[in-house]
């Protein structure tokens, strides 16, 4: 089941899907969710997906998903041999068109070989509209093995100096063959406001990079994440919309970003009212 | 007699392993200790920008290791502090441009004039992580109360095991809040599933991020919660008994407190 | 909202169910990457098994099935013989009488009749 993809070449060829890694150098900045969360966006819109785990040895994709229990083949596996694509493929649990490649929990990042890895990327192109390649942290072998199949990329970054500061440099290693895309995360518009944190602006000064959405730190993640369940699969709430905004920009949208603001939820002024705690 | 050697670790990336190892290392600079800090994150260095350093870095760990510089050549003053210095890691380069006895030596030279060494290790259980361990004869695991940063701390915890490496536990980023609603495993749960001794309980606290910003260890800031909390954790490792501020359930800190063993 | 009614009337909270898919996830990881664990859970289990029964040790299969809530072992061990079942022992009285009687002397006739098969069927040449 195949969208029309914009850049389509004549009937008879090969329809290849984009093929887009989610990175960042920096850990802990939401590649994994977002991942996760994108690749729900846009199968939920209709098109085919391949999330593929490309952190060997600290696999994490397969559990935001809530699919933990459902991998029985790996990546590894699928390149040794021992298991086909097919085998190794677990479709999700809430979007019909999703499926996830997971990576082997009990080896090493260096026993992947790159070209082997962009061949099966490229296999997963042939039947895909988007694969999401999920990058480890770093900028060593694994991180060159999520890169080397992709097209595209899609760099996240904190509104934090560390954070600001690995993407520069991943987006350096990155070089020309890519025009990377930045999503802010965890964006926390009250401190914002209060000087104690970097802007949107601060930010993509120093990146310069087109900015694909920004998405405020929100704690419903973690309770999605411990539920196994993507924030992408609600209609309503700041943050799954902003996922089905980006995913509408990542399929050529033109779909206005507007920047999370300062907002006070409703209990949030009760807790102030009754004197609890401020942000 | 030589310093502690110990490596700030956690497999998942982005818990506050450099945050951690800066403000432990502060905070026990400030007790009068002499620290040492090492930043074994080679091509994504960040220690030395959480401590508002980088701008002094002249050598790194690399030219070190590759003879280019002395180890007191390299290390930077935090003059902020009695004894507290910094051995940056190299920017350019990547984690394979050091072996792991190398990195060990410089470890084993910076220790023999300090009291305290503390390793920030690089997220992963690779080259980097392989070198930071190498170094290191105790291990504090960092973790959030969060399912991804749990199972990557029991792969390290489970590597660690495999080296005989005395560790034990901070959970970082609690949400008590969260807790009490059901929506975040407790310090409880989390000791309960990695199973080792817990040194530290740090609540999530937007003031690091500021303090992060300006390149400011937060027990410099002595109305600051996070300070306090770090001081504990300095005084804990330091071998006394000191009982955890009170977040979550009843009954567990009583539990605690009898398993609290010095040192 | 509705999670917070969900809340309101039971069910489980997501930390619980968290604790548990953790469990279970650890018990999954530690067994990958203990291979040599399920080596020898495999031999020792096929070696009690053998005690009662013949199997192929060639093709003996060991997997773990995870579900949502538990993990699971199952062993697929062919069976290649089951014995006869042999009979029971004798009775504890005439081996006393046998004894009582082997002070005063043998019962010849036992003896005999134990002979003659092996003189009437000698071993067949090997």
């Amino acid at each position: 089941m195949h969208q029309p993809i914009p850049h389509e070449e004549a009937a008879s060829a090969v329809k290849l899907g984009r093929a887009i890694v989610v990175t960042s150098g920096k850990g802990g900045v939401g590649k994994t969710t977002t991942t996760a969360n994108l690749g729900t966006a846009l199968a939920q819109r209709g098109a085919s997906v391949a999330l593929v785990d490309a952190d060997v040895g600290l696999r994490n994709l397969d559990i935001v998903l809530g699919l933990e229990s459902r991998v029985k083949f790996h990546v590894l596996d699928v390149l040794e041999g021992k298991a086909s694509l097919d085998d190794a493929l677990v479709r999700d649990k809430h979007s019909e068109t999703l499926v996830l490649l997971a990576a082997a929990q009990s080896r090493e990042k260096d026993e992947v070989d790159t070209e082997q890895m962009r061949a099966l990327i490229q296999s997963l192109r042939e039947r895909y509209d988007y694969v999401l390649i999920d990058c480890p942290a770093g900028i060593e072998l694994g991180f060159r093995n999520a890169v080397v199949g992709a097209d595209e990329a899609i760099v996240v970054c904190t509104p934090e100096v560390s954070a600001v500061r690995d993407v520069d440099r991943v987006v350096g290693l990155l070089g020309n063959r890519f025009k990377p895309q930045l999503i802010i995360n965890r964006l926390r518009p009250q401190l914002v406001k209060k000087g104690k944190m970097l802007s949107v602006e601060d930010v993509n000064a120093i990146l310069r990079l087109p900015l694909l959405g920004v998405i405020a730190d929100e704690p419903e993640i973690i309770i999605t994440t411990n539920k196994g369940e993507p924030l992408a699969l609600r209609r309503e709430g700041e943050t799954a919309s902003a996922y089905h905004a980006i995913a509408a920009r990542v399929a050529g949208e033109d779909v206005p970003a507007p920047a999370p603001e300062v907002k006070e939820s409703f209990m949030e002024k009760l807790g102030t009212i009754f004197g609890g705690r401020r942000a | 007699m030589a310093g502690r050697r110990i490596v700030v670790t956690s497999g998942k990336g982005g818990v506050g392993k450099t945050t951690t190892t800066a403000n432990l290392g502060a905070a026990l600079a400030k007790r009068g200790l002499r620290v040492v800090l090492v930043d074994a994150d080679i091509g994504l260095r960040n220690l030395d920008l959480v401590l508002g350093l980088e701008k002094r870095i002249v050598f790194d760990l690399v030219e070190v290791a590759e003879g280019r510089c002395q180890l007191r050549q390299a290390l930077i003053k935090d003059k902020r502090f009695e004894s507290l210095a910094i051995l940056p890691a190299a920017q350019t380069r990547d984690k394979d441009a050091i072996t792991e006895s190398q990195f060990e030596s410089i470890v084993a030279q910076a220790a023999e004039a300090a009291d305290y060494v503390l390793i920030d290790c690089p997220a992963g259980i690779e080259a980097g992580f392989r070198n930071a361990v190498a170094g290191a004869t105790e291990a504090i695991v960092v973790t959030t109360p969060e399912v991804s940063a749990i199972r990557d701390a029991d792969r390290v915890v489970g590597k660690l095991n495999d080296r005989r490496l005395p560790m034990r536990l901070i959970v970082n980023r609690l949400r008590p809040e969260m807790v009490r609603t059901g929506d975040m495993l407790s310090v409880e749960d989390v000791c309960e599933i990695l199973a080792i001794e817990l040194l530290g309980i740090v609540p999530d606290d937007s003031e690091i991020i500021d303090t992060t910003n300006r390149g400011e260890p937060i027990v410099l800031d002595a109305a600051a919660r996070l300070g306090v909390i770090y001081d504990k954790i300095a005084r804990r490792l330091e071998g006394e008994m000191v009982p955890f501020t009170s977040f979550d359930a009843q009954g567990f800190f009583g539990k605690l407190f009898g398993s609290l063993k010095a040192g | 909202m509705i999670e917070w009614v969900k809340k309101m009337f039971g069910g489980p909270t997501s930390s619980s169910t968290a604790k548990e898919r953790l469990r279970l996830v650890l018990m999954t990881d530690h067994l990958a990457l203990a291979p040599d664990i399920i080596e020898n859970m495999k031999r020792d289990l096929v070696d009690v098994i053998s005690r009662y029964v013949e199997v192929d040790r060639e093709h003996v299969e060991v997997n773990f099935e995870r579900e949502d809530r538990a993990l699971a072992m199952l062993a697929n061990i062919p069976i290649v013989n089951v014995n006869r079942p042999s009979p029971p022992p004798e009775p504890a009285e005439p081996q006393v009488a046998h004894a009582v009687m082997a002070a005063s002397g043998p019962p010849p006739q036992r003896r005999r009749r134990r002979k003659k098969p092996a003189q009437q069927n000698p071993a067949p040449a090997t």
